[in-house]
Parts: structure tokens; C-alpha cells; sequence
């Protein structure tokens, strides 16, 4: 049997969005800026997959820019809101436990003289509210954060901080990063207050290649990219038509049946947690239990024994699924959001990242733990280390 | 592997990297080579192979094979050469905690 469960990471693309986007790549060819039929075919597709997918997050239309990935939406958010506004301040708060595409647009600006700021996280990675709150000064210009953490699904109070800079006498932007949130977690930008919001396609099954970013209208954000204008002055370059009707599809299909959705996902990850906690021993959860995690995220470390090695013995089952541990990254540094949270090192490189789409099924999942427990086993038996080392 | 000559430990689970090595050693030559291993797939198979080599050769054979010689085995590519690098140090250790061993007992 072949299990997928590494859907945080990317998903198959559901057969109607494909279908969706053929025509697109076979006779709807034209090139959004022309004028003539042809081109105006595409960009009306385009225009549609922006008003499908803002009626999702209660937005406008125009306030979608398609980008080629949440990280470029991310990259965009970022430096674009942080130059453009350099003359009302210069510092930035973000997290810990941001991804790569959120840290590393920080860590270039901190090399341009501004002042970012990291805030910590509890043991379930949920940010620290009051050392955000004082770190929120008259130079502050930007709050950029995760909606639901990538690793452990910890789903952040977004609504929280959104007041926390409302309450501020000047303006601060605050950009929300959803790529491992949407269609399972819902957001309202108006409503909670959102000036940025970055979105993935491939993570919601639509094809790779493309992302948005939603801007708030009215927001002061300058190009990180330079080139000849497209329908989006902030994102040059001929659009991907094709990825971005996908998009807009897979977009559509998410949420026209979002609650039983999620409620599909949330059964599963249920069942596998049960699962996992009955019959393999020594195991830790990273992150939230309940309802303040994401309804497709599991994350378990498997003592004594090493992510990659399980992370392989898995695949050989026919089992996907991703590990944070340092073998497997190339790096060889334990995940830092796993670190943020205190776990030590020697536990972090046993930790196992499940990811559900709403396509897994009731018998993949106790087919998983049918194998899980022995692959565990079978890995100790050959460990050096053993129980109550650590 | 029943009463091995040598055990060592190389590398610790902090660094995700390690090995417990077994070398059961009759007149100076090595005629069984065990290890347990906690690390990546990488690991484990470096920790094989390098048993593998020192099986059925001599002390002064086995303190001659390289980090070359269990990287070439397996064409490991740059980023798990740290195993490679583990395991033949684990093996150095076995052989000289054996040569201190044999020294003290004259």
C-alpha cells in the first residue's frame, strides 16, 4: 500500500484542477496582456482565480497578486512593506519558529541596518504575547508571523496580535504568512485585521509554481523584483496562467467543502495520534493537543532511534512522510523550531512530521500502524542507546 | 555479538551520529565485527560496511583501512562523509582499546 502523508510539504494535484488547467496550456495559450481575444481569454482566467480565491479569505479581487510561491509572497511581504515604509521606522518583529522563506528576508534586512526582533515561543510553540507586546515600539513598522506552524501545527493567536497593533498609535503592518493554514484553518482578513497574507497552491492541491500574496489596498509595499510590467506591478514577468487558473480551482474545490474537510482531516490525525501514543512507547508530541492545533498535523519524536533511518524504513513500506532530524536536512542541524520549543537535540533527531490531506483514508492510517510500531522496534533493537538514556 | 573482545562508543545522540562498536579478536586477527547504530540511513550503512572490511583481517590490516576506503564502498556523497569519518574512528578506538587491553595483561 502507499500511504502519502507529507502533505505539508506538497500535495497530489486533485484531477479537476488539472483538468481545469489544460485547456490553458494547450489552445487558451495568450498572453494576459494582449489585447486581442486570445489574450483576454487568459486574462479573464486570471481575474477569476483572484476572485475566487480572495472570496475565501474575505477580500477583494483586486488585493490578490499571484506570485511564483508563498516564499516569493513571503519574500515580497516582507522587504516590500520594509523599504517602502524605511522613512516611518526601521524595526521588525517576527518569530522563532518562522520558516526559512520568513527568516532568511529578515536576516537581509537585518544586513540593511533594520532592527528585527525574534520572539520566543512556549513548549507548544505558541508565541509569546507579552514579550511581543513589549517589543512594539514607535519604529516598529512590520509583524510578520505564521497563521499555523509548518512543523508542529501549532495555530497562532493571530487574532490577538492583530489588536495588540491596532491599539498602536501609528501604523503597523502586520502580515501573516498561510501557507500551511489555508483550507484548514479559515481566516478572514478584514475581520482579524490582516494587511498581508501569503498563500501556497501546491500545499492545497494545486500545482506547483505558483503562490499569492493579499494585500490589504491601500497598503505601502515596494517591488522586490524589477522587470517588464505584467498585470501585477508588483510581481513582473508573464504570468503563469495555467498554474494560476490551477490555483484558483483547487482553491474553489478546498472550500466548497471546508468544514467536512477539515473534519475528515481531524478524525485522522485523531486516529493516528491514538494510534501512536497505544502502541509505540517512549514517544514525545510536539506541539498542541485539541482544538489550537492544525486538524492535519502530527508530530511525534520516536526516542532512541533517528528520524531519516525511520523516515526510509517508512518509505520502504511504501510510507511517506518528512523528519526534522539533521541527517536529513542538509545542514545537520536539529529543526530549529523544535529547538525553539526546548526539545534537546537527541530527541529532535527522532521527530517525525505526519501531514494529512483531505484524501488520506481511515485505512491508510491503521495501515500506518500496523507498520509504524515495528519499523520503531526494529530500530532499537540495532540503537546504541537505549530507554532512560534520554 | 557473546563476550566481544572490544566495545566502544563513538559519537553521542546529541549530534544524531553514533556508533557502539564490537570486535571479538582471536590471536590478533579480527574474526567477528558487530556495531549498533543511532543515526541516518547513511549511519547504518557506513557502520556495515565498515565491520564488513575488518572482518577476517588482522589488527595492522584493519588499522590501515581509510576513511577512503568506506567511503569508496558506498560512494557516499559529501554531506554523509561525517559517518564514514564516525565509523572509522569508532573502529580506530576498538583497535587501540585492544592494543592498551593486551599491553596491560603482557
Amino acid at each position: 500500500m502507499k500511504v502519502y502523508l507529507d502533505n505539508g510539504t506538497t500535495t497530489q494535484v486533485a484531477k479537476e484542477v488539472l483538468d481545469e488547467m489544460s485547456p490553458y496550456l494547450k489552445e487558451k495559450f495568450g498572453h494576459p496582456l494582449s489585447l486581442y481575444s486570445l489574450g483576454q481569454e487568459a486574462a479573464d482566467a486570471v481575474e477569476n482565480a483572484q476572485k475566487t480565491i480572495a472570496k475565501t479569505i474575505d477580500a477583494a479581487g483586486e488585493e490578490i497578486v499571484f506570485t511564483s510561491s508563498a516564499t516569493e509572497a513571503n519574500d515580497l511581504a516582507i522587504r516590500g512593506v520594509a523599504h517602502a515604509n524605511r522613512k516611518a521606522g526601521d524595526r521588525i518583529i517576527t518569530t522563532k519558529i518562522e520558516n526559512p522563506s520568513v527568516l532568511k528576508p529578515c536576516e537581509m534586512l537585518e544586513k540593511e541596518g533594520f532592527k528585527v526582533d525574534y520572539v520566543n515561543v512556549d513548549s507548544q510553540g505558541f508565541v509569546d504575547l507579552k514579550q511581543l507586546q513589549k517589543l512594539i515600539n514607535k519604529d516598529t513598522i512590520l509583524v510578520s508571523m505564521a497563521h499555523v506552524n509548518d512543523e508542529i501545527g501549532t495555530i497562532e493567536p493571530i487574532e490577538e496580535v492583530s489588536k495588540l497593533l491596532q491599539e498602536q498609535k501609528h501604523k503597523i503592518y502586520f502580515h501573516v504568512n498561510a501557507a500551511a493554514s489555508y483550507a484548514r484553518v479559515p481566516v478572514d482578513v478584514k475581520q482579524v485585521g490582516i494587511d498581508l497574507l501569503s498563500l501556497s497552491a501546491h500545499k492545497i492541491h494545486g500545482p506547483k509554481g505558483v503562490g499569492a500574496l493579499y494585500l490589504r489596498e491601500g497598503a505601502k509595499i515596494e517591488p522586490v523584483t524589477y522587470g517588464y510590467i505584467s498585470m501585477f506591478p508588483l510581481k513582473p514577468g508573464t504570468e503563469n496562467v495555467p498554474a494560476i487558473v490551477g490555483f484558483g480551482k483547487a482553491a474553489e474545490l478546498a472550500f466548497d467543502n471546508f468544514e467536512k474537510n477539515v473534519e475528515h482531516m481531524r478524525k485522522l490525525r485523531d486516529k493516528l495520534t491514538d494510534g501512536i501514543e497505544k502502541r509505540v512507547p517512549y514517544v514525545v508530541l510536539h506541539g498542541p493537543r485539541g482544538e489550537k492545533r492544525s486538524p492535519s498535523n502530527v508530530n511525534y519524536s520516536f526516542k532512541y532511534v533517528e528520524g531519516e533511518s525511520i523516515l526510509l524504513h517508512l518509505d520502504l513500506n511504501g510510507i511517506s512522510v518528512a523528519t526534522g532530524s539533521a541527517c536529513a536536512t542538509r545542514k545537520l542541524e536539529p529543526s530549529h523550531v523544535l529547538t525553539a520549543i526546548g526539545v534537546i537535540p537527541e530527541v529532535s533527531h527522532g521527530a517525525i512530521r505526519f501531514t494529512l490531506s483531505r484524501f488520506n483514508t481511515s485505512e491508510e492510517i491503521d495501515y500506518v500502524l500496523n507498520v509504524l510500531p515495528k519499523v520503531i522496534e526494529n530500530l532499537r533493537k540495532i540503537s546504541p542507546v537505549k530507554p532512560g538514556a534520554f | 555479538m557473546k563476550d566481544p573482545t572490544v566495545s566502544v562508543v563513538e559519537g553521542d545522540p546529541q549530534c544524531g551520529d553514533m556508533y557502539q562498536m564490537f570486535l571479538k579478536i582471536e590471536n590478533d586477527r579480527i574474526i567477528d565485527a558487530k556495531f549498533l547504530s543511532f543515526g541516518c540511513a547513511a549511519n547504518i550503512a557506513t557502520g556495515s560496511v565498515t565491520t564488513e572490511l575488518a572482518k577476517g583481517t588482522t589488527i595492522d590490516e584493519a588499522e590501515k583501512i581509510s576513511i577512503k576506503d568506506i567511503a569508496k564502498e558506498l560512494g557516499l556523497p559529501a554531506v554523509k562523509m561525517h559517518c564514514a569519518v564516525l565509523a572509522y574512528k569508532a573502529l580506530r578506538k576498538a583497535i587501540k582499546e585492544y592494543r592498551e587491553k593486551k599491553s596491560a595483561s603482557g
